[in-house]
């Protein structure tokens, strides 16, 4: 079981009214624009379960856009968003789907990218898919997040070329379409590496996806 | 080190002949890998926030969107001007100080989640009313909070304190054993008495269930704050006068788990079940999407 802080029971400092449906919300949007990490011009939130009937109430939508466009959580302007954005085209869906966390949301950049994450509660996040894939981030570790060729060898050729700067790997999750198909990696990381690092995965043959994930404030 | 449960809380300090509070800053210290003075800096900077929800919250009578609340610390604020309540002092304080967090964060103002946004109310105002009464120092409001932190820390290990998780109890219940702990920690107790207060409290708030109207953070959860405040207040008092519980604490907050697991979906968070379909909740629901 991994360590808590007590700092994940005492804040996050937030505008109200509700840790997992409005903080949580504004942290599962800041993840996947992280994750994303490309301008956008359309986002579409698929929310879930309580998110979808009491997200109204809660301020999750106006939170999940918030996160979306780099709102902090203690931003008082949260609640006038709706106001506030230029330019980028949102809209939402509101689905029960027991198989899903009571605060769970899918969260669709430019049709392109699907993030789906949970608010599991005082606040705290986990992303579980990225575009079907299984992921594990909760927004606490610099994340190296690629897509690759599944085949023999990969993980060294990663793990090496993070070795060589110096930073230790926290934890390492792999997952794969199929043998030989389509792979995700994902290597969560002690301290933060830089940009070159991240091109040098890029160069590994039959890397076709790299991006770097940084971890929420 | 991952403290996973009271017993063995209770067991560390004694060995170590330590403070709960010393047990849990040098183990987050060690853990985020920096000093305590700096574990304490950022807590400091919690209670600091918590303050000036407070103060925020006093000042204003700005209604929420739904109009439903947003002017009852005011309200209360004025009538014990006039009138003294029958508890004395630390009672009122903590009735107006959770009042005004809770009406600052349905607001959408900034508060501290402790543990969650709808039960923001409860320690702050239990530490801030005790510790103005009995003169209590930064520093040691500071061991409060640390204290309250571990509680929280240690519940959280075993059940997600959401209430679409495991209820109100979750929320509103575990800051109240938090706030419970705080106030034992604040008045000199001892760590097993610290604890019991933490049983005593928890204890009192099995079932408690999410139902809030129109799933709004507001009703019943504003008052709520104020009631759970008290609540603690009453735990430690037990606990400092030698009350025990006769379930131990890991059992309740098993216990706590268990009836959260137990809890029909409809009184979780859900705004399907509970006061939010009362006659009158379903009215207040129509007319407020009427008019949004």
């Amino acid at each position: 079981m991994e360590e808590k802080s007590i700092f994940s029971v005492i804040s996050p400092i937030m505008a109200g009214p509700s840790s997992s449906h409005t903080a949580g919300a504004v942290r599962l949007g800041l993840m996947a624009r992280n994750i994303y990490n490309n301008e956008f011009k359309k986002v579409k939130f698929v929310l879930y379960n309580s998110f979808a009937t009491t997200g109204f109430g809660h301020g999750t939508d106006k939170g999940l856009l918030a996160g979306v466009l780099g709102y902090s959580v203690d931003n008082s302007s949260i609640k006038n968003i709706f106001k506030e954005v230029n330019g980028v085209e949102y809209s939402y869906d509101y689905v029960q789907d027991i198989s899903r966390h009571p605060n769970s949301v899918d969260i669709i950049f430019d049709n392109c990218m699907t993030i789906s994450g949970d608010s599991i509660g005082a606040g705290e996040i986990r992303i579980n898919k990225i575009n079907g894939f299984d992921s594990n981030i909760n927004g606490k570790y610099d994340t190296l997040m690629l897509m690759y060729k599944d085949k023999p060898g990969m993980i060294s050729h990663v793990s090496e070329i993070i070795q060589i700067e110096g930073v230790n790997i926290a934890s390492l999750h792999c997952d794969r379409a199929s043998k030989g198909g389509q792979a995700t990696m994902y290597i969560a990381l002690d301290l933060p590496i830089d940009i070159g690092v991240v091109e040098k995965v890029k160069q590994i043959e039959d890397v076709f996806f790299v991006t770097y994930i940084r971890k929420l404030k | 080190m991952n403290i996973l449960s009271f017993d063995d809380l209770l067991k560390l300090c004694e060995k170590e002949n330590k403070s709960i509070y010393e047990i849990a800053q040098e183990n987050e210290a060690n853990m985020a890998e920096c000093s305590v003075s700096k574990v304490r800096f950022k807590t400091f900077e919690n209670l600091k926030a918590m303050k000036d929800a407070v103060k925020n919250g006093l000042k204003s009578n700005e209604k929420s969107i739904s109009n439903w609340c947003g002017d009852d610390c005011d309200r209360v604020q004025k009538s014990f001007q006039n009138r003294d309540s029958l508890f004395g002092k630390v009672f009122e304080n903590i009735i107006v100080y959770s009042l005004a967090t809770a009406e600052e964060n349905l607001r959408m103002g900034r508060i501290v989640a402790c543990p969650t946004a709808g039960s923001c109310g409860i320690v702050p105002s239990v530490i801030i009313s005790v510790s103005e009464e009995k003169n209590i120092s930064e520093e040691i409001q500071i061991d409060a909070l640390i204290t309250a932190g571990i509680i929280g820390l240690i519940i959280s290990n075993k059940v997600q304190l959401a209430g679409a998780v495991a209820g109100c109890q979750a929320e509103c219940g575990v800051a109240s054993a938090m706030a419970a702990g705080s106030v034992v920690q604040m008045l000199g107790g001892t760590p097993k008495q610290i604890i019991e207060a933490v049983t005593l409290a928890l204890k009192n708030i099995l079932g408690l269930t999410c139902d809030p109207v129109c799933g709004l953070v507001e009703v019943p959860c504003i008052k709520r704050n104020s009631f759970l405040g008290v609540h603690a207040v009453t735990a430690a008092e037990l606990a400092l006068s030698g009350v025990k519980s006769k379930i131990p604490a890991d059992e309740v907050v098993d216990t706590l788990k268990i009836t959260g697991q137990l809890m029909s979906p409809l009184l979780k968070e859900t705004a399907q079940g509970g006061l939010s379909k009362t006659k009158t909740a379903i009215e207040l629901e129509n007319k407020l999407f009427k008019n949004n």
